[in-house]
């Protein structure tokens, strides 16, 4: 069944896209939506069986790899975490496929696209299941390859291929840290299995390696440059940029990647890596500071964008920052308890945009909606209940985990533990005032969108809408049932797939803390809530005059533009390589040293030597004999003088200039064209 | 016999020097080559003198035809060449230029 659950999809995948031409658009997607289904089902057995019944699985199935020093087989480990993961990525899966049958009825490539669906969810399956890094790896870089194909699937629009090309990319250098993270547990353990590595992790402590010629302290490093990994594919801060702008591909692919799956990645990873985070406290700190960086500086971001998908796609980057800081804060199973509850809100409030743009004839622009409660209510309800879960609402499914990192935040009691938590605590006030302005400008405030689009706007048809409602039931209920089972306190639920060091452990402490502190993100919350949904109702004059004034235009555009990131990669990092990369390595050395010492300048030097020596054959004999002569002559002279002169022809360095000197001085730098005189 | 030796290496250096440098007449170059040839001559007869030997006095022999029928051939070749182009001068003879 384990081995059936991971496969399935790629089943799914493979007959889709193999023989979508003889099965079609029907055929594709009701077979892959069965494949889905049917893993579904199996998650949630093996869900029962690993995390209540308590029995982990863990299935050798053939060896890969087997060269004496270096050997590792293709296994796969179900234990909590990964059924964990497993429930989630299945069942936003699953719901995506039925949503994107009806979402994508219309397109022409429909079995290509549940092919990559189905084979995103493969590779995560691959990533979440994997027993060794390598195999993890293989996933890793699977998700990237499947986001590049789904973001681009509309290739014929240039937006979608710069997008997919930057994801890819901003990816790829997360990725290569992942890899030199690997290198560096295999030069040191040995082994690449996490079972090996998570055991001799706390042998090391005190171990450094050397990097760039730099002595560092080796998990410390390990657990940095698993970090990078985590960073590109997580979307933290720093290599944050594709994932707004991945937000050109179908909406369906937004909610599976960019809300549930792909973009978990990176949470899942440091989760998993607990045993080696948690004995690397340089790392840790570090990974709690991006992350509150990243949670505040999303949220901020995404208040002022225009783009639906783009405010939920910060909103993502912003969640994203709190699991990513709880677990810097070594509390690894909330990140996941987060990670688990926001894949169901983000999800819904994807799927929800998805059925607004359907509606509004594909326009995104919030600006150009608006009034779309009374046309479509289920939708707007919907909405209503994702937004006030992601903005922590009480009782809801975000407050229990959201709720539960900021206190675990203060009760660091350390320098990042308030760091997070000051940045978090505003980063909820803004995550509530964002939400709220996206139902406002979508649904409550008078229509401002075309009047045909209006008229023709309706809701969804069904097969669109219950995924919506099948959503909508975990994302009010699964943070109060699961709460105590996840992250109750002592709950064996987690069989130490998660390890935290006793004094790392502050779950109790968190209980601890000042009221106030308790209670202010939750105030937080509902003021941002309320600041937002006054100021847009009633007071529209006053945000005018704020957005108009020239250091609140600054502001604006400062936040519209999001803090400038992109402009300064692109004008300054990406103009830096580009221009190096032409001028530099293809204009100097590829085209000049190379060239010039290469076939350019050997075919210019022999020219050259031999319309000197055409010139010599003047056709006047005298000169031929004169020649004759002076060889004659240093022909004498030379075994004359062999013995004293051999030294100095003998050495090859001396040749070695020799040819070099010729080919320069023989080089004519100035103009690229061989001149044929005669 | 170092003077005659030294006598027929200075008279093979005219020979030679005549060839070099004169770019004039091409006769004087046949002479030189002829002179060149005496020198050659001259050398075997004092080598063949000095070690007692009469293989020199034949190769002296020998070099006489040779060097008999060359001149021969050589004006030869030159009447035909004079009968070409009208001329024999060395300044106009250099057609065949790389």
């Amino acid at each position: 069944m384990y081995l059936t659950l991971v496969f399935l999809p790629l089943f799914g995948s493979i007959t889709a896209g193999f023989l979508g031409f003889f099965i079609g658009s029907q055929g594709a997607g009701f077979v892959t939506i069965l494949c889905l289904g049917l893993t579904f089902l199996m998650s949630c057995f093996a869900f029962y069986e690993v995390a209540f019944a308590g029995s982990p699985c863990f299935l050798q199935v053939m060896p890969w790899f087997d060269s004496e020093l270096f050997s590792f087989a293709w296994g796969f480990q179900f234990d909590s975490l990964t059924a964990v993961m497993l429930i989630v990525v299945t069942f936003i899966s699953f719901l995506v496929h039925l949503y994107s049958t009806e979402y994508m009825s219309h397109d022409p490539h429909l079995p290509r696209f549940m092919s990559y669906l189905s084979l995103f969810t493969f590779f995560m399956l691959i990533l979440v299941t994997a027993d060794n890094f390598i195999q993890m790896f293989v996933g890793w870089e699977g998700v990237g390859l499947c986001s590049y194909l789904l973001i681009n699937f509309w290739f014929t629009r240039i937006q979608a291929n710069k997008a997919a090309i930057k994801a890819m990319f901003m990816n790829r250098i997360g990725d290569f840290g992942l890899a030199l993270g690997i290198f560096c547990i295999f030069v040191t353990f040995g082994a690449v299995d996490y079972s090996t590595v998570f055991a001799l992790a706390p042998y090391y402590i005190n171990d450094t390696i050397n990097f760039l010629n730099i002595d560092f302290g080796l998990l410390d490093l390990v657990g940095i440059l698993l970090f990078i990994g985590a960073v590109g594919k997580s979307a933290q801060l720093g290599l944050h940029t594709w994932l707004p702008d991945a937000m050109e591909g179908p909406t369906p692919v937004s909610a599976l990647i960019h809300a549930a799956t792909m973009v978990t990645a990176g949470v899942f990873l440091i989760a998993r890596c607990s045993p080696l985070f948690e004995y690397a406290p340089g790392a840790l700190s570090i990974v709690t500071i991006v992350g509150a960086m990243t949670a505040f500086f999303a949220a901020s971001t995404g208040l002022l964008q225009n783009d639906m998908k783009k405010v939920i796609a910060y909103s993502t980057c912003s969640q994203l920052g709190y699991m990513i800081f709880a677990c810097g804060l070594s509390n690894y199973h909330v990140g996941v308890f987060h990670l688990a509850n926001h894949a169901f809100f983000k999800a819904l409030l994807f799927l929800g945009a998805g059925c607004v743009i359907h509606a509004v004839g594909d326009e995104q622009d919030m600006r150009k909606m608006g009034g779309l409660s009374k046309i479509m209510p289920f939708t707007y309800g919907m909405m209503l209940i994702g937004s006030f879960s992601l903005m922590g609402f009480p009782f809801l499914t975000g407050f229990y985990s959201k709720d539960v990192i900021l206190e675990v935040a203060y009760g660091k009691y350390s320098t990042p533990g308030h760091f997070a938590y000051v940045l978090g605590s505003l980063a909820a006030f803004l995550t509530a005032f964002y939400s709220v302005r996206l139902l406002y400008l979508t649904f409550l405030s008078r229509p401002n969108g075309y009047r045909v689009l209006i008229l023709n706007a309706h809701e969804a048809p069904w097969k669109m809408a219950l995924p919506l409602f099948i959503l909508v039931i975990p994302s009010i209920f699964i943070g109060y049932i699961t709460k105590d089972m996840i992250i109750g306190l002592g709950t064996n639920f987690w069989q130490g797939s998660i390890y935290i060091q006793p004094k790392n452990f502050n779950i109790i402490d968190a209980e601890h803390i000042p009221q106030p502190a308790k209670l202010l993100p939750v105030c937080l919350s509902i003021l941002g809530a309320l600041t937002s949904y006054l100021l847009y109702s009633y007071g529209s004059q006053t945000l005018f005059m704020i957005k108009t004034s020239p250091l609140g235009l600054k502001f604006y555009t400062f936040l519209n533009r999001k803090w400038f990131f992109d402009k300064v990669y692109n004008e300054i990092v990406g103009q830096f390589f580009l221009s190096a990369a032409y001028h530099l390595t293809y204009k100097q050395v590829d085209r000049g040293l190379i060239e010039s010492l290469g076939p350019f300048g050997l075919t210019r030097l022999v020219s050259k030597i031999a319309l000197s020596l055409k010139v010599l054959q003047t056709g006047f004999f005298y000169h031929y004999t004169l020649a004759m002569v002076l060889s004659l002559i240093s022909f004498l002279t030379y075994f004359r003088l062999e013995s004293s002169t051999f030294l100095l022809l003998s050495d090859a360095r001396l040749w070695f200039l020799f040819v070099v000197a010729i080919f320069f001085i023989n080089t004519d730098f100035k103009s690229p064209k061989i001149q044929n005189k005669k | 016999m170092e003077h005659y030796l030294i006598l027929s290496t200075i008279l093979f250096f005219i020979g030679l020097f005549g060839i070099v440098l004169n770019r004039r007449n091409i006769l004087i170059v046949l002479m030189s080559i002829e002179l060149m040839l005496l020198a050659i001559n001259l050398n075997f007869v004092i080598f063949s003198n000095s070690i007692d030997d009469i293989i020199g006095q034949m190769f002296a022999l020998l070099v006489l035809t040779v060097a008999a029928a060359e001149s021969a051939i050589g004006l030869a070749i030159l009447v035909i060449y004079y009968r070409l182009r009208g001329n024999i001068l060395i300044e106009q003879s250099h057609l065949m230029r790389g």
